[in-house]
């Protein structure tokens, strides 16, 4: 008991501070800039992720980076720690050039990165892991009297309240972060990185942690925080850059920012003639009612919506909104708590993703090497696999039927292959994508649930799927489709569901609606 | 599509050929050697044939050859069953002991001189078969469920269920006044449905598990490549998560594939039993040892998701050409352990480095 109420007490005077900062030139002028990220460009096969990045960072100041999913801003991380070899430009860290070939590298130079998924060996406990790789020793024995006061020393200089002899795994999220931040204190790191930090945290646990981060601006530390969080950048941070698609868009002090120019900032790119024409007819008929759909595991609460026969239903929402969470759920996949799901008006029992095959519910996972593909297997396997039941007579598969079923999903996707038999491995994204999509029509589903059917595929591919999204409503069937691409949502969908930390934020119909008010809704529970 | 394929098929070697003779010295030289070493098992064992067959020209005779089939046949059934373990990922080290345990009970109602069941009568053959086969498959049952329900690894739930099914040999071989000895001394008719003489080739003797052995791989043929339940065991071998969201109910899989084992290593016990003659604590010990290893050597690859029945027929073969071999050549018992795990290794080694991706 006495451990929280200490925390709490020295939380009482973080609480409500704001950054009351002037950033003029007299600011700028005390805070140098330490860490000088400039035109770095990275290609992968295909995509461009980074294209001419420019990023610097002043001492004793807090950096916010900010864009959509995918703009690039772990990519910048990737390059600054080695993860990735960037292929232009150049990295200055106290005037000097550096470059990390690994994160060990950058944090024994003074650069730590606290990693939103937390990379702990949980099982051993605080100081063990604050060590690990440096073990302090006397004649080839660890030392652990040192290990402790060491570790002590940062934990009394961060004021955080916990025993270094902790084993980790019995300590929550807030806790096992903060030993992260006092691993990279303990290397005096000159510059650290937050990735999403406040993403499991309670309000009074993200209370503490800006009481630290502000402490360690004080001591002149360099902080990059990276987050979706727009309330929060505004009020920890001294500058904001913005990022889109891979280049840098904007840097301003925080005064000069607010939610309505970030969201702009991060969103202002326009809609080409990257999509098919919308021209499926939403039906009257409603096929899919979904109520108080919360899960057991999961954050998702209390989602209710509907969705009408050919429609094409947007999910949008931030990472971790619970968008994933969404379609697992309705597909049994995540286990269910609460909440009903009914089918043309009849309610269907669905434990399981085998009940809800046979209800008519077909999942395109967003994981498609995880849960996707059967790698090892053929194409034929790997589109009859859902659908064998229907092959079988006396309790022997007709191979003439797979066949044939096999050589339409080939034909009507488009799918590029040499023969049925052709490892799906081999294939590439698109295609694999193409063959999981046939997989699911050979069931002939009427509600198709596809999360991230675009993911990892090429322009060009791209159209062809939306294609085949459209077609696909235009034949009666219902379609709901989580993407982090905004653009995509609004030109290919009728109607966006916006989910915000599990829940559903706001419905808007794709037509009459902008990228802006989609990002407020998708910011309001988080 | 299918004409184009059997083409293919077909043109493989010339394929490999066409290739080969675009490529430069360099590429050359790695594709020869990545050739060879992806057959070094099968290289290995031919030049092991040819020495052999130097140094003691009897080992290709027809009697051996027919005595080299005739056990192949024997030990087919284990490795047929084990092999869908392994398509799994997984493995089963409890079928050496279930076999036992399948040759024990059916010896207690099969033998003249019953001490186990002091009185009784041998029993119509199909009694205890059957009640073999049900004894196993409620093991294998166990195996499968504990794998697939409480996610154990299927090493532990083996190791476990061959500790238990070694036990319960220990016990059932102490019923009556047995006291633990060898059971021997079969009723005619079990030993001639087993070990009667189906034809003879030059002398040697075909029996009729040889038939038998050829039933259970055309049977299981046809349960890996023609059915929903073998479809969906590759399924589930080559990716467990993918196959849950394609709906396939993955826990019946797996029980089903172990108890389909059991049953498979039940058959190795009731035609080992009439084919030794005689039934004790240790029949069946390690046989699963050989099983893998021939699974492995035929191409069923802990990866999952990978295998052929051929492929284990061949694996099976192969081993047994080797082991004949070495008795002719009268190599010590203790040395061929050490060649059986060096075979093992090497084997596995092999079979890892198609799938291993290369950077």
């Amino acid at each position: 008991m006495e451990p929280n109420q200490a925390k709490s007490n020295a939380l009482g005077a973080a609480v409500g501070q704001k950054n009351t900062t002037v950033h003029d030139e007299v600011w700028k002028k005390a805070h140098p800039v330490v860490l000088e990220m400039k035109n770095i460009t990275k290609a992968f096969p295909g995509v461009k992720a980074l294209d001419g990045v420019s990023l610097n960072v002043r001492a004793g100041s807090v950096h916010a980076l900010m864009g959509e999913n995918g703009a690039g801003k772990s990519t910048l991380m990737k390059c600054l720690f080695g993860v990735y070899s960037k292929d232009d430009g150049t990295i200055l860290f106290d005037g000097k050039e550096i470059n990390f070939k690994n994160s060990k590298e950058a944090l024994e130079n003074g650069v730590a990165m606290v990693h939103q998924e937390l990379n702990q060996a949980l099982k051993r406990n605080v100081m063990d892991n604050i060590w690990l790789g440096r073990y302090p020793t006397r004649h080839g024995i660890v030392s652990e009297k040192e290990m402790y006061e060491g570790t002590k020393a940062v934990f009394d200089k961060l004021e955080i309240d916990v025993n270094p002899k902790t084993v980790m795994s019995t300590m929550p999220v807030a806790e096992r972060q903060m030993v992260e931040i006092a691993k990279a204190v303990s290397f005096n790191s000159k510059v650290i990185v937050f990735d999403e930090p406040t993403s499991s945290l309670t309000e009074e646990e993200v209370e503490h942690l800006f009481k630290i981060i502000n402490m360690l601006r004080d001591n002149n530390v360099a902080i990059i925080y990276i987050s979706h969080k727009m309330d929060e950048i505004l009020r920890i941070s001294d500058e904001i850059t913005v990022m889109r698609d891979g280049q840098w868009v904007a840097t301003e002090v925080v005064e000069d920012m607010d939610m309505n120019k970030i969201i702009k900032l991060m969103v202002g790119r326009e809609l080409t003639n990257r999509f098919p024409p919308k021209d499926n007819k939403v039906e009257k008929e409603v096929s899919l009612e979904v109520e108080g759909l919360s899960g057991l595991y999961s954050h998702l609460r209390d989602v209710t919506f509907n969705a009408h026969k050919g429609e094409i239903l947007g999910v949008a929402g931030l990472d971790g909104a619970g968008r994933t969470e969404l379609l697992e759920t309705i597909f049994g996949y995540a286990t269910r708590k609460d909440g009903t799901i009914k089918l043309h008006g009849k309610e269907v029992k669905i434990n399981n993703p085998r009940q809800a095959v046979k209800n008519g519910f077909a999942l395109l996972t967003e994981e498609r090497r995880a849960t996707g593909i059967f790698g090892i297997l053929d194409i034929r396997n790997n589109t009859t696999i859902a659908n064998l039941k229907n092959y079988t007579k006396m309790g022997i598969l007709s191979d003439v039927q797979m066949k044939a079923d096999t050589e339409w999903s080939i034909n009507a996707m488009r799918i590029k292959t040499p023969n049925q038999q052709t490892k799906i491995s081999t294939l590439s994204g698109g295609n694999q994508q193409k063959v999981i999509l046939g997989r699911w029509l050979l069931t002939q589903p009427e509600i198709l649930l596809l999360d991230e059917p675009t993911r990892g595929i090429d322009v060009g591919a791209k159209y062809e799927i939306y294609e085949l999204i459209s077609d696909l409503a235009k034949q009666g069937k219902t379609i709901m489709m989580v993407s982090s691409e905004m653009p995509e949502l609004l030109g290919v969908c009728n109607r966006i569901l916006v989910m915000s930390g599990g829940r559903l934020a706001g419905e808007v119909d794709a037509d009459n609606t902008s990228q802006e008010e989609i990002m407020t809704l998708a910011a309001k529970y988080v | 599509m299918s004409e184009s394929t059997k083409a293919k098929k077909r043109n493989r070697i010339q394929i490999w050929l066409d290739n080969y003779k675009q490529m430069n010295q360099k590429d050359k030289r790695r594709a020869i050697s990545s050739l060879l070493l992806n057959n070094a098992m099968y290289i290995i064992i031919l030049i092991a044939v040819i020495v052999i067959a130097i140094q003691e020209p009897k080992y290709v005779s027809v009697r051996s050859l027919v005595n080299i089939i005739n056990l192949t046949a024997a030990k087919l059934p284990i490795a047929l069953g084990i092999g869908g373990c392994i398509v799994l990922t997984g493995t089963d080290i409890s079928a050496g002991r279930m076999v036992g345990l399948a040759a024990v009970i059916i010896a207690s109602m099969s033998i003249t001189d019953n001490r186990i069941f002091p009185g009784l009568e041998p029993l119509p053959i199909i009694v205890p078969l059957l009640a073999a086969m049900a004894v196993c498959a409620l093991i294998g049952f166990i195996n499968g469920f504990s794998v697939a329900k409480f996610k154990l690894h299927p090493f532990i739930v083996t190791l476990a269920t061959q500790l238990i099914t070694y036990g319960i040999i220990l016990i059932y071989l102490k019923l009556g006044t047995n006291n633990g000895q060898t059971l021997s001394g079969f009723d005619p008719t079990y030993r001639n449905i087993i070990n009667g003489t189906m034809f003879t080739i030059g002398g040697a003797i075909v029996p009729f598990y040889v038939l038998y052995a050829i039933v259970l791989v055309v049977l299981m043929w046809v349960i890996w490549n023609k059915t929903t339940f073998g479809k969906n065991m590759f399924a589930v071998g080559s990716n467990e998560e993918a196959a849950t969201v394609s709906g396939v109910n993955v826990s019946r899989t797996i029980i089903m594939v172990f108890v389909l084992a059991a049953i498979m290593y039940s058959l190795t016990g009731f035609i080992d039993g009439a084919r030794i003659a005689s039934v004790n604590a240790n029949t069946g010990f390690n046989y699963e040892c050989d099983a893998i290893a021939a699974c492995v050597i035929g191409g069923v690859s802990f990866v999952g998701g990978t295998g052929r029945i051929s492929g284990i027929v061949i694996g099976v073969l192969l081993l047994q050409i080797i082991f004949t071999g070495l008795s002719y050549m009268a190599v010590d018992q203790n040395y061929i352990y050490v060649i059986k795990g060096i075979i093992i290794l090497v084997a596995c080694a092999i079979d890892m480095r198609k799938y291993l991706t290369k950077k």
